[in-house]
């Protein structure tokens, strides 16, 4: 309650920040809206700090906001120069100024050609460099440490909601995925319909997910928490509330998390899912205390079933 | 009969799409009745809509793109304020509208905005800048016209008739497909973008040879004007990406109306194709947006900074150095569809070398600033706005680039906010500045200053304000094309900007105050020299407006900026010995009926009307096959006509040299023309 309250006191501050711009526009258009604006972005800077790419939770998500904070500051070798030398040569070179030196023939000097072309190329090269060892590291198909067992969910991508299941437990739920913090997620992920993208923000990048198709997806939470996931991909009319709760939690919690689950009276076969399968928005949190052992594989060849066919055949 | 059209295709199902059914077809019926009530039938099919002139060809293009900003702007205001109030609500937009809109504002604003104001542009400005009589394929010219303007037409009509596609502007498989999609909507889309990328297709194709064949003697390809160059690079992308295009919607097509398995989920179908082969036409897409853009920056800055183009060899391998590397990022719009790591790292590098030519041509740009006299023309705000702001675009461009980070970027709004940097600052701002720098080429008057710069700083700043916070909830993960959201921490962003897209509509509205204002003062603000600026390329040696054939005799070229060259010389109005007849190509109503017949094609396709469709097409192959049997598509000026016409310019110029001088800081030190007299 406190929280929507302070939500919506910021909402006004910002509101009325910003009619003042609207107001100043025809009033002084220089200095003064230059300031209401950096005032602004101010304000909505300290939001920020919680946003969840800014704030990961997790190593893979960290590792990839630093390599965008590495990147920013090594931009910044040629953005700040370019501001610098917008205003400085606009300002200096205005022509009301007729102390300025004017050479208006003066169109080449091979020293700043070469500096223009080369810093930006070193630039490039050593973001190229930091490139290819980050994209190899944080491939999202890389098992993250090798020397332990991950955590293994099967994810599918449904209209309009996401179904987890967990093959080892033997379990299987609708729109919340938990797992013990500090060991790593393992996500198989296909799709039922249209191409879906699974993203969880605080924990890392995101994969999509393509019917007939298996694509692969490693994350990490360092401690326990909840965060929120979604489909990035538009896929239809229910899209907006295709989100879910990852819930990172301790080793001990998880279990209890899955003789909760297994308590269900809700068994997942092939009928009841095909009862699920079908258009929902929405969805409500739904635990299935079995599960069907080769579901995840029956809905991916549901696609490629012809093709699976066909290559059978010529095997024989 | 009608296929699948029945009563039910128009818009009842929603209050506010009735509204925009009614506007679309009041606004149609205002213009038909305005052309009526002034009796101006004759005039503008004779002069206008079967011209084959490419000025008025230009002209045409620019106000479709006018026209259609307005449409596609209301749908971003619209998205806007929907997105400002829709927290833990539904708001007032349907989900199934909100997808129409940001359908429609996507595809408006690339292929029905963009595409023909750079084109018109273009059409307006090159052949005249290489001392060309016209384009090399006149008639082509205008069927190019007439099909944009055909399938911007079907995006119009499928406000009142039908719905559009809920697919988003990129129209992904197996979305798109006929299982999910079964309306009319992705039929719309689809027929609109290929009757126009047709049309685009044609443009690239007229514009390569016009650049290689009908360049005035003298003017080697190194001494090219930058926006030719830009245009010329431009029309090769266009040439070969928009194929890919066509393609790839011709066999979603035959998915969706003859049932096929190309992109389909499951019967041997691979949805992965699609973006591959969409995004084969739409990153060189881009650029062809953006270099057009990039050429207006180069002139406008040369001509206000009183100054040769620093580095104008860097700036032409700089151009070209994007146009081909264009075609080798693709995969880049979709590092998180699983693609290996060594493939990923691959595009994501290629992609980053882009932003070294990138920022040479900035920082060429900025030391052609270095030691001018600069003037702050309106067009000359629009080009510093842009350098400020697009390497704000550029940076997030580079960050997009790095595969991890856009695992974590991609598909959210920081994306929209990154490609919204580059298309509006990037191309559409050196649209507006290449609008107010050849408006008196055009029309023969100087647009008003003082709105075009009010219009200016309502766009810059709305522009901050509407997409500095979309980066801002892309570092909070919300997802681009959202309805509605249950995170309060979202919607103060969400309110500034919408704030910031209702200061946009200040500086478009400002636009049209602009334009009228400018057509009431016209008197005092006539270009009777045609080189209003002082400029330094060739079309400035014309009239402004130019003779139906620009140049009486063609310039001989000495230096890339032939025209200031010709000045200095003191031969730039030297009158000729004597004139020669000038063979023109005269108005032909083909191109306008292959126009109207593609429409009526596209529109019986989406609508499974069978004999319609049959019909058109059996119309388009004979208009085709009439026109290729007229030999008489040619007509002559005598050299006495010219000699008259040209008597006329040089008696403007006469009176106009008196004039200028005086009052105009940036013609003080420069040479007058001193054969007048």
């Amino acid at each position: 309650m406190i929280g929507a309250n302070l939500g919506s006191e910021h909402r006004d501050d910002r509101a009325t920040g910003t009619d003042a711009i609207v107001t100043q526009v025809f009033a002084d258009r220089s200095l003064r809206m230059a300031l209401a604006f950096g005032v602004a972005l101010l304000v909505t800077g300290c939001d920020l700090s919680h946003a969840p790419v800014l704030d990961p939770k997790g190593p893979i998500a960290l590792a990839e906001r630093d390599l965008l904070f590495t990147a920013v500051i090594l931009m910044l070798i040629v953005v700040i120069p370019v501001f610098v030398m917008t205003f400085l040569f606009a300002w200096r070179y205005r022509s009301s100024n007729t102390k300025a030196r004017y050479a208006p023939d003066w169109s080449y000097s091979i020293g700043i050609d070469a500096v223009v072309w080369l810093v930006p190329a070193a630039i490039v090269i050593a973001l190229g460099t930091l490139l290819w060892s980050s994209t190899h590291k944080l491939d999202p198909y890389r098992q993250i440490d090798p020397a332990v067992q991950p955590l293994q969910v099967q994810v599918v991508a449904q209209d309009w909601k996401w179904l987890f299941i967990y093959p080892e437990q033997g379990i299987a739920v609708v729109n919340q995925l938990a797992f013990p913090s500090g060991r790593p997620l393992s996500l198989r992920l296909t799709s039922d319909t249209v191409m879906n993208s699974f993203y969880i923000p605080a924990l890392g990048g995101q994969i999509y997910a393509m019917a007939g198709m298996q694509t692969r997806l490693h994350l990490l939470a360092d401690a326990p928490g909840r965060f929120t996931g979604r489909n990035l991909q538009y896929s239809g009319s229910g899209f907006a509330d295709q989100h879910f709760d990852a819930i990172a939690t301790s080793p001990e919690e998880f279990a209890a998390w899955v003789a909760k689950v297994k308590q269900s009276p809700d068994k997942l076969d092939a009928t009841t899912y095909r009862a699920l399968a079908v258009r929902s928005k929405g969805h409500p949190v739904t635990f299935y205390s079995a599960v069907a052992p080769d579901l995840f594989d029956t809905i991916i060849a549901k696609y490629t079933g012809a093709r699976a066919h066909s290559h059978q055949q010529a095997a024989q | 009969m009608f296929g699948r059209l029945t009563i039910d295709a128009l818009p009842f199902y929603s209050l506010i799409a009735f509204g925009g059914a009614l506007v679309t077809v009041g606004g149609a019926l205002a213009v038909v009745a305005g052309i009526t009530w002034f009796g101006q039938w004759r005039y503008l099919w004779s002069e206008w809509l079967t011209s084959v002139d490419h000025k008025r060809i230009g002209i045409m293009y620019v106000t479709l793109a006018m026209i259609m900003l307005m449409r596609g702007f209301v749908d971003a205001m619209m998205m806007r304020s929907q997105q400002a109030v829709a927290l833990n609500s539904d708001g007032y937009l349907p989900p199934e509208h909100f997808d129409q809109i940001f359908s429609s504002h996507g595809t408006i604003m690339i292929f029905f905005m963009a595409m023909p104001f750079l084109t018109g542009l273009i059409n307006i400005v090159v052949p005249q800048q290489i001392g060309a009589r016209d384009v090399a394929f006149p008639f082509m010219n205008s069927v190019s016209l007439w099909l944009t303007t055909a399938g911007a037409g079907l995006v119009m009509v499928s406000l009142v008739i039908g719905k559009f596609s809920t697919a988003g502007w990129t129209g992904y498989p197996p979305y798109s497909g006929a299982q999910y999609s079964p309306g009319v909507g992705v039929d719309y889309w689809l027929w609109a973008i290929l009757i126009s990328g047709i049309g685009s297709t044609l443009t690239g194709i007229n514009f390569i040879v016009t650049i290689f064949k009908r360049r005035a003697p003298g003017m080697t390809l190194m001494r090219m004007p930058l926006f030719t160059w830009t245009a010329l690079c431009s029309s090769i992308l266009m040439t070969f990406a928009f194929p890919a295009l066509t393609v790839v919607c011709a066999l979603l097509v035959l998915d969706r109306t003859l049932g096929m398995h190309f992109f389909t989920s499951g019967d041997g179908g691979n949805m992965m194709n699609y973006p591959n082969l969409f995004w084969l036409w739409g990153h060189p897409e881009v650029y062809i947006l953006i270099l057009p853009a990039f050429g207006v920056y180069s002139e406008v800055v040369a001509t206000f900074s009183g100054k040769r183009l620093f580095g104008y060899t860097s700036l032409v391998y700089a151009t070209a150095a994007i146009a081909i590397l264009s075609f080798t990022v693709w995969l880049h719009h979709f590092f998180t569809m699983g693609a290996s790591a060594n493939v990923n790292a691959f595009f994501g590098m290629a992609t980053m070398i882009i932003a070294v030519p990138t920022g040479v041509k900035v920082f060429d740009w900025l030391l052609t600033m270095y030691r001018g006299r600069i003037v702050f023309h309106s067009s000359m705000l629009w080009t510093l706005g842009f350098i400020v702001t697009f390497v704000i675009g550029g940076m997030t461009g580079v960050l997009l680039a790095l595969p991890p980070a856009d695992y974590l970027m991609h598909n959210t709004t920081f994306l929209v906010a990154h490609f919204h940097n580059m298309l509006i600052p990037g191309a559409l701002f050196g649209y507006f500045a290449g609008y107010m720098y050849w408006f008196p080429k055009a029309f023969g008057f100087t647009l008003n200053e003082r709105w075009g710069i009010r219009s200016f700083w309502c766009w810059l700043i709305g522009f901050y304000l509407a997409f500095m916070p979309l980066y801002a909830l892309g570092f909070m993960g919300m997802p681009r094309r959202l309805e509605h959201y249950n995170i309060a921490a979202w919607q103060p962003y969400l309110i500034v900007a919408a704030l910031g897209a209702l200061l946009i509509l200040v500086g478009i509205a400002f636009l049209v105050v602009q334009f009228v204002v400018s057509v009431q003062e016209r008197q005092q603000a006539l270009d009777p020299s045609g080189d209003p600026w002082n400029g330094r390329t060739l079309e400035w040696l014309t009239s402004s407006p130019p003779a139906p054939y620009n140049f009486a005799v063609l310039p001989d070229v000495r230096d890339i900026d032939a025209f200031h060259d010709m000045k200095a010389r003191g031969v730039a109005y030297r009158r000729p010995d004597r004139y020669h007849d000038i063979y023109m190509p005269k108005n032909t109503s083909a191109g306008v009926i292959l126009g109207v017949l593609a429409g009526l094609l596209g529109f019986a396709m989406i609508w499974y009307i069978w004999w319609l469709a049959i019909a058109a097409g059996v119309g388009i192959w004979a208009v085709i096959i009439a026109r290729a049997y007229d030999d008489d598509a040619e007509y002559c000026l005598p050299a006495s006509e010219v000699e008259k016409i040209e008597a006329g310019r040089y008696q403007a110029l006469a009176n106009s040299a008196r004039t200028q001088s005086a009052n105009e800081p940036i013609f003080s030190n420069q040479p007058l023309p001193e054969s007048l007299t």
